[in-house]
């Protein structure tokens, strides 16, 4: 057995003393005010001191700092390093990062979600760059008995700029670690900017491109048993008999063991434990409530008209407004199930020794996680370390500790350090989807076609509020009521990459255009007079800014000169989510009867762009997601089971069906505003948008491939 | 258990496991080789991908005993030296990786392709890649780096 990962942390610190002599900067990552950079000259006091991160620079002019966040494609590990490169005047190619273990000492937000990273740390970086830029120009005007002001800084040197004398940061950095750090360093004006805005490559492609064992599932170690569980089938039920005879006889098994409904096969390998899994004879039993797709079909339509709904937003008198509307329209909107599918599925090793737990895997969340063991164990969290291995994607399946419980409770009882592995179908089968939803959307509208009411209600599950209150058109309609009511399910659920706006973006993007259509209006103009509505004259609460949406809006009618391409169906979008702007043109072509989505155009406002090529492949990627959900995803269930189980039955988007997509980025000057979620809610709506011009058929239910009426013509994508 | 010898990236290794098991838990779980991925178990996503004499193989579903020792298996730890192979060129100058999981998979399966057809047209990188699965959705930079790795076999 290779060891073909070790433990971060201890190697980190081990490199950070041995470049003794070299600068050392603590700075806090999370903490809400910017607080001043300090010099560390003694790293066994680094921690006491709270600092919750190091940027270093070796003798040899290496620049290392350590990312708390786990990285699961968001390349958040080479954004981080650029922000704190950018200040300091690095030398790109001498920078390295590290990613850090959990240390909620050290670090008060150290997970992935919510495209959130950017925006908490980019001040934090830039000031903890700038300040150790600030005090190698110190040290280098000290040795040329010159004053700072005469010395600049470019690529990793400090310049005299009248001789030209140059002095490497490496040189330097032992005595700017005895220069006192300013109070206040001056942060470079953005039009200087030479590493931020532009296009660098991912700090880890090299290792992805070799086969490196990054991720958790590669994660092995001398003496640790390999182990699957054998959980119900069905939602709503629990084991009755388990008969583990023959799975305890097959070869490499060391031990069959029960935990609360699982059934866990533990061995010397993964096909052993795989093939012994097959032998085990377990019955279930009901436990609950077993629901079947039909049955959420009927759940919803009861729902929708129930009077349990609680309001979210209210604005002026909708009823009033409805009854003296000239014409009002209504429409209902619906999802399905969606499992996450991260291409690594669930895993996690633990080691649950007397002295003290050892937890190293892919998780989003590592903080949750170790509290959760910790209280199921009963073991303190100070005896609990956890590593963060690269993620194989997360799309928030990850944010959910499920299977880092099972492999610590695992450990706990058969005393071993042990792998869990979840096959592909324990995590199709397994739960924290994102949960079905049904939407009705009401408009009226007054003999002039103006928008004098709206009215939405959501019907979720498990979600407590499946709309999103304050969205647009919230402030541009004078009389608005948004309510929501719940069905509590026993199928688990949770955030699924742009929690409730990847399907309620898609759903108010395309009524908003039935409600233009109806009005006899432009979509885009119709959105802008509602936006021009909202600026003159507000109503209630305006949570989104209307010039950044306003923006976003006019350059993309610009870049996909809307309405002006004949043969060519446009349909538009346009999302606010998490703190971003992005307006999508999907482009659709006749061929013969089939229709065909040749290109999306998007244009995003996320603040400052760090990485343009990191933000492309965030646009792109997140685009690609939303079609092909919004195209193949379904997942239905039957008597509490899921009907897919793998990628045979769940159709996940292929090379061949992939738009051109064109993207965009506003570059309004502002501070970043996240990347990772927001270009995925505006794509089914820009899709269904002009599909509907293209065909005069209006989708209101995913996956469009099951539509009725022009299903047919999309299948054969 | 039977003794397997396998011809993997220029090395002959031996391995005692039982006839059924796959390649890729024999490359992961009994020589360390960990590049090739575990993605579904049932040959349709393609992260398990290598290269059996030269042709695409998924590794998920091909017991060890159908490999005959004089076949040679390479695996994205083998593609190359140093790295250095076209595609991986390619892959790097074009910034494909997201999270990086379908990477190995997608370049072994390019790599069978440009072994047999160095020149392919776009609709022939079109109807092999189509058969791995990226979930970050990162298509267009995988075709772009297989299409640029091919100008320079």
């Amino acid at each position: 057995m290779t060891t073909s990962y070790k433990a971060s942390r201890r190697n980190f610190l081990k490199k950070v003393s041995l470049s003794g002599g070299g600068l050392i900067v603590g700075f806090n990552w999370f903490t809400a005010a910017a607080e001043k950079p300090v010099v560390i000259t003694n790293m066994s006091i680094a921690g006491e001191l709270g600092f919750n991160s190091y940027l270093s620079i070796a003798v040899d002019g290496t620049i290392t700092i350590f990312s708390p966040n786990p990285e699961l494609g968001q390349n958040i590990m080479t954004s981080f390093p650029m922000i704190v490169a950018e200040e300091l005047d690095a030398d790109w190619t001498k920078v390295k990062v590290m990613q850090a273990a959990l240390d909620t000492k050290k670090y008060d937000r150290q997970l992935t979600g919510g495209s959130g990273a950017i925006p908490h740390s980019w001040k934090r970086l830039r000031v903890a760059g700038a300040t150790a830029r600030y005090l190698l120009i110190a040290a280098a005007a000290n040795r040329w008995n010159v004053t700072a002001a005469e010395c600049n800084t470019n690529n990793g040197q400090v310049i005299h700029t009248a001789t030209g004398k140059k002095l490497g940061y490496g040189e330097l950095a032992a005595e700017a670690a005895t220069i006192a750090v300013p109070a206040d360093v001056p942060l470079k004006n953005r039009k200087d900017f030479t590493i931020i805005g532009t296009a660098v490559k991912n700090v880890e492609n090299k290792k992805i491109i070799t086969g490196k064992g990054l991720f958790g599932l590669d994660f092995y170690r001398e003496g640790m048993v390999f182990a699957m569980i054998q959980r119900p089938p069905a939602f709503g039920t629990k084991i009755q008999t388990v008969d583990d005879a023959a799975a305890k006889a097959s070869p490499g098994i060391i031990d069959v063991v029960r935990f609360k409904n699982n059934v866990a096969v533990v061995g010397t390998s993964t096909w052993e434990i795989m093939k012994a899994r097959k032998l085990l004879k377990v019955t279930y039993e009901k436990d609950g409530n077993i629901e079947s797709t039909e049955d959420h079909d009927t759940i919803f339509a009861t729902l929708l008209n129930s009077d349990k709904a609680v309001v979210r937003r209210k604005d002026g008198d909708v009823e009033a407004a409805f009854k003296t509307a000239a014409k009002i329209i209504t429409s209902e909107y619906q999802c399905p199930f969606i499992p996450h599918n991260p291409l690594e599925p669930m895993n996690f090793f633990a080691d649950v020794r007397t002295d003290g737990v050892e937890l190293i895997g892919p998780t989003q969340t590592p903080g949750s996680a170790r509290q959760a063991v910790s209280k199921l164990l009963n073991i303190p969290e100070d005896k609990i370390t956890v590593d963060i291995t690269r993620l194989g994607g997360g799309f928030g399946r990850r944010l959910k500790f499920d299977y880092v419980l099972e492999a610590a409770e695992l450990s706990s009882i058969i005393k071993k350090p042990v792998k869990l592995i979840w096959i592909r179908e324990d995590d199709m089968m397994g739960g924290s989807y994102r949960p079905a939803v049904r939407y009705r959307f009401q408009a009226a509208l007054d003999a002039q076609g103006n928008l004098i009411g709206y009215k939405l209600r959501g019907v979720g599950m498990n979600q407590n509020n499946s709309t999103r209150e304050d969205n647009f058109p919230s402030g541009a309609v004078d009389n608005l009521l948004i309510e929501s009511v719940e069905h509590i399910s026993p199928i688990t659920t949770g955030a699924w990459r742009a929690p409730v706006t990847n399907f309620l973006g898609f759903a108010e993007q395309s009524f908003i255009d039935e409600v233009a259509m109806a009005a006899g209006k432009d979509p885009i103009q119709f959105r802008l007079e509602l936006l021009e509505k909202a600026k003159t004259k507000p109503v209630g609460a305006i949570k989104y800014s209307i010039d950044r949406m306003e923006a976003v809006i006019k350059m993309a009618a610009e870049k996909s000169e809307w309405g002006k391409k004949p043969g060519v169906a446009q349909g538009f979008s346009i999302y606010f989510s998490h703190a971003s702007y992005v307006a999508q043109v999907c482009e659709v072509e006749m061929e013969g009867k089939f229709p065909k989505v040749k290109k999306i155009i998007a244009v995003s406002d996320c603040g400052e762009v760090v990485n343009i090529s990191g933000a492309k492949q965030q646009v792109m990627g997140g685009i690609v997601d939303g079609f092909g959900t919004a195209m193949f995803g379904k997942l239905s269930f039957k008597n509490g089971a899921p009907e897919q189980k793998n990628f045979d039955e769940y159709r996940l988007i292929r090379m061949k069906e992939i738009p051109e997509i064109e993207p965009y980025f506003v570059n309004n000057g502002i501070d970043p505003t996240g990347l990772g979620e927001p270009a995925l809610p505006p794509t089914g709506g820009a899709v269904a948008n002009a599909l509907f011009k293209a065909t005069g058929t209006r989708l209101r239910n995913q996956p469009f491939i099951d539509d009725a009426t022009i299903g047919k013509q999309l299948r054969g994508y | 258990m039977p003794v397997f010898t396998l011809h993997i990236n220029n090395k002959e290794q031996q391995v005692n496991v039982a006839a059924d098991t796959p390649l890729l838990w024999v490359l992961r779980d009994h020589l360390g080789l960990v590049g090739t991925k575990f993605g579904c178990g049932i040959a349709e996503c393609g992260a398990c991908t290598v290269l059996l004499d030269g042709k695409a193989i998924r590794t998920c579903v091909y017991p060890v005993s159908k490999i005959k020792a004089t076949q040679k298996i390479t695996t994205i730890e083998g593609l190359s030296e140093n790295g250095n192979h076209p595609l991986q060129l390619a892959w790097d100058e074009v910034d494909v990786p997201q999270c990086g999981y379908c990477q190995a998979g997608q370049i072994m399966t390019a790599a069978a392709l440009l072994i047999n057809n160095p020149k392919p047209t776009d609709e022939e990188i079109l109807d092999t890649m189509h058969d791995n699965i990226c979930r970050c959705g990162a298509y267009h930079r995988i075709r772009e780096a297989v299409k640029l790795a091919s100008t320079k076999m």
